[in-house]
């Protein structure tokens, strides 16, 4: 240091590099051990992950596709005594539908609808609920505060409240009481190349009623099939666009 | 108009028997809100169908009416009521407190209310609850700052007026905020309406001003205070233009949600067959709440008139947003339009709700503490006045 | 004078207790396996630090195959075992999680949606390989299938 009351090139130099050293190192440590952003991520934005939904393939006598979300995810046996079908998480759900004019009847599942335009994800107030860049609609559990906006804004009734302390988790899904969660599409599955368990479950029952793949994909056999038959988005009104499509319904 | 003065009020024993009965709400809602961090929400009537209940509905009648309270404040500093200036600063006093009160049972009801750190700190723009929290505490330093200008001697009537009209401006913006919560809801026919701001605007009005005369009559006279029959009646037809404006924009909601034909399953569900709901609509929010008010002050224009007034307005309005926040969730979601639902739980069918014991004490709580809390600010702080009678009633 | 002092004397009689402090301790269970390169104090220090860091990373960005940063990997050697060899959840005092927290009063939220404890499934913890049938590689194989008979049937 010299003596003059100004700071030379040099300190400023030197300092300044002092400074910068001091900002970047906690950073360059945490990631050499904490994983590094610099890596592509998993969630691939060139993807969007979608479901087609035949609802002619579906046997409104089968409910496998619930069963197998339950059994992966952990959900459906919180509340013990105290626990009503009100109060218990639906991730999933089957519905009968009858045509009103012409009597037909048609079955076919129902969950989160992975929406282009979320409305769950607008109206959250601390940013918990959140949509992916491949499209897939998640709850942040970290921050969430239970205020339930999101349910009262999902046109699907997609999400669910938890009522009650889980009493054993599933390892594939965290979840706990005063949070609120809804299908996640499998991510814990889709991110390390596996198909969501609902479509797992409908292959192996026999229908293939429910079709998985990325929707940004012409050559996906979802795209192809969106392509060539007709399909509806539920509450097509309110230009979701959701990622997931049901036909013959 | 002589000047006015101030004074706190004196802890006689019936005003402490007033504090005790308080707390004693306030410690069952306190009893509540343990329980139910305990066991969960699955000891309330809450559920994945009706997911905000009767707690809500007191939340949300404290905010919408402590945004009315300080209506009364507004009046002098803003429209230049000599006679209410006596009455601005226990009105923003009572504004902070409702608020408060309101605000309690709110993140109280939270899932996670140990996350309010997170709900200050982590805001999503897109939400209009987020800006919701933003306006809420803005409300507190503002009113805070109008209420210190108020007590504060010898600033110049500008300030006081700018303080006013910032006051006056905010709890405009926070009251429209508050009723979009509900109006922005694209998914339940029941809100998606634009028409649900200025609602809660004209909500607002009535329930501040009702809850005001209630509160400041009730420790006036604990403190053996006179409240002139002039002021009384003054502020008794006021109220009734209030009630007037609530009905009017509930009467264009509803005709112009029945002229469409997709929203005609709501309006035939609120209007005819909702029930409870329907019972709710019309007894007890436009009769009770709107109807009878407005004849009282107006065709009989008395104190007697007024105080019945402001009671009925306070029901009727607990009512109205009953109706509102409940019904607009009982009515089922339309996701299958032309198809009626052979299976699946609870699809296509009206969402039952009966409250729990620990909903109804969390929401009395939040009166309860609203009303304390001003107590204890008139006993400490100089804002209620000593001379609101017939004499000094400015011509 | 004497205040100040007699403060400088209470701060003095402290010092014995940071110069080792590990009397007091609780009595950490030994984990299984490689120790962490950092070491102990560098873990102790900053384990919250990283385990939010990496959270963000796996939810919101979907990284799950290069940081590894499910909590089941810490369980492959901080899980504490009972009598009977069944690893003890959060809720027994004995838990790994809990033998330091309890000590510093500090009550971790992670188990509230966690679980504490190691899990049988171990079917998500590694990439899809295309020979497993329920791979999406594997899923798109059989549809390319379906699709070809399809077309042949159609001809």
């Amino acid at each position: 240091m010299s003596n003059r009351a100004e700071m030379t090139r040099r300190d400023i130099l030197k300092s300044g590099a002092a400074v910068a050293t001091l900002t970047l190192a906690p950073g360059v440590t945490l990631m050499a051990f904490g994983g590094s952003d610099a890596k592509a991520a998993a969630a691939d934005a060139g993807k969007r992950w979608g479901l087609l939904i035949d609802a002619n393939k579906c046997d409104s006598n089968c409910s496998d596709c619930v069963t197998a979300c339950k059994t992966e995810n952990g959900w459906g046996n919180d509340g013990g005594a105290h626990s009503t079908p009100e109060t218990e998480s639906a991730w999933i759900r089957k519905v009968t539908l009858k045509d009103k004019n012409t009597g037909r009847e048609v079955s076919a599942p129902v969950m989160c609808q992975h929406c282009e335009s979320p409305p769950c994800v607008d109206v959250c107030p601390t940013g918990a609920s959140m949509q992916r860049v491949d499209g897939i609609v998640l709850v942040d559990k970290h921050i969430c505060i239970g205020c339930r906006y999101c349910m009262m804004a999902c046109p699907f009734k997609a999400r669910s409240f938890v009522h009650s302390d889980v009493p054993e988790q599933s390892v594939n899904a965290p979840r706990g009481k005063g949070v609120v969660e809804s299908c996640t599409l499998c991510v814990h599955r889709v991110d390390k190349g596996r198909i969501p368990a609902c479509v797992e479950a409908c292959e192996n029952a026999g229908h293939s009623a429910i079709l998985f793949g990325d929707l940004k994909d012409p050559e996906s056999p979802i795209s192809k099939a969106l392509k060539q038959y007709p399909s509806i988005a539920l509450r097509a009104d309110l230009e979701l666009d959701p990622g997931v499509r049901y036909q013959n319904l | 108009m002589e000047r006015t003065i101030y004074r706190t009020i004196k802890a006689t024993p019936g005003i402490w028997g007033m504090a005790a009965l308080l707390a004693a709400f306030i410690a069952a809602a306190g009893l509540s809100v343990l329980l139910i961090e305990e066991e969960g929400h699955i000891i309330t009537g809450m559920n994945n169908q009706i997911v905000w209940g009767l707690p809500h509905v007191f939340a949300i009648f404290l905010i919408v009416a402590a945004s009315g309270v300080l209506n009364v404040a507004s009046i002098s500093s803003v429209f230049n009521k000599k006679a209410y200036k006596p009455m601005a600063r226990f009105s923003a006093l009572l504004a902070m407190t409702v608020l408060l009160g309101g605000l309690a049972v709110l993140v109280l009801d939270l899932g996670r209310p140990d996350r309010l750190i997170i709900a200050m700190t982590k805001y999503n723009f897109t939400s209009i609850f987020a800006w919701n929290m933003l306006l809420y505490n803005g409300f507190f330093a503002i009113v805070g700052f109008y209420l210190t200008v108020q007590m504060t001697k010898g600033l110049s009537h500008k300030v006081h007026k700018a303080a006013g009209v910032a006051a006056f401006t905010w709890r405009l913006i926070l009251t429209t905020g508050t009723g979009s919560i509900f109006g922005w809801l694209v998914a339940r026919p029941g809100y998606d309406a634009a028409i649900m701001a200025p609602l809660f605007i004209a909500m607002s009005f009535a329930f501040g001003l009702a809850l005001f005369i209630v509160v400041t009559l009730t420790l006036f006279k604990l403190d053996g205070r006179i409240f002139g029959d002039k002021l009384m009646e003054r502020m008794g037809s006021l109220l009734g233009v209030f009630a007037a404006a609530v009905l009017y924009f509930t009467i264009v909601q509803h005709l112009t949600a029945m002229y469409a034909q997709e929203h005609a399953g709501i309006e035939r569900f609120i209007l005819r067959d909702g029930g409870i709901y329907t019972t709710l609509f019309w007894l007890v929010q436009v009769v009770l709440g709107g109807v009878v008010p407005m004849a009282l002050v107006f065709l009989r224009p008395s104190r007697q008139s007024t105080i019945l007034a402001s009671i009925l307005v306070i029901i009727g309005g607990l009512a109205q947003l009953y109706v509102i926040v409940v019904g607009g969730q009982a009515y089922p979601l339309e996701i299958f339009p032309g198809y009626e639902v052979l299976e699946g739980f609870n699809e296509g069918m009206v969402n039952a709700y009966s409250p729990s014991i620990y909903e109804l004490a969390l929401g009395l709580g939040g009166v309860a503490l609203a009303l304390l809390a001003a107590g204890v600010g008139a006993k400490i702080l100089r804002v209620l006045p000593t001379n609101l009678s017939d004499a000094n009633y400015p011509d | 004078m004497r205040l100040i002092l007699a403060i400088l004397v209470l701060m003095g009689l402290s010092l014995p207790i940071h110069a080792d402090n590990h009397d007091i301790w609780p009595e950490v269970p030994k984990a299984t396996g490689e120790p962490h390169p950092e070491g102990n104090e560098y873990w102790r220090k900053n384990h919250m630090v990283l385990l939010r860091h990496d959270r963000d990373l796996t939810l919101r960005e979907g990284e799950r195959e290069d940081i590894q940063a499910s909590l089941q990997t810490c369980f492959d050697c901080h899980a504490v075992k009972d009598d009977a060899g069944v690893a003890v959840p959060f809720e027994d005092e004995r838990n790994f999680c809990r033998v330091c927290h309890d000590f510093v009063a500090v009550k971790p939220d992670c188990f509230t949606c966690h679980r504490a404890t190691p899990s049988d499934n171990v079917q998500n913890r590694m990439m899809a390989t295309p020979d497993e049938p329920n791979s999406i590689a594997a899923y798109l194989e059989r549809l390319k299938a379906l699709e070809a008979t399809e077309a042949e049937a159609n001809q």
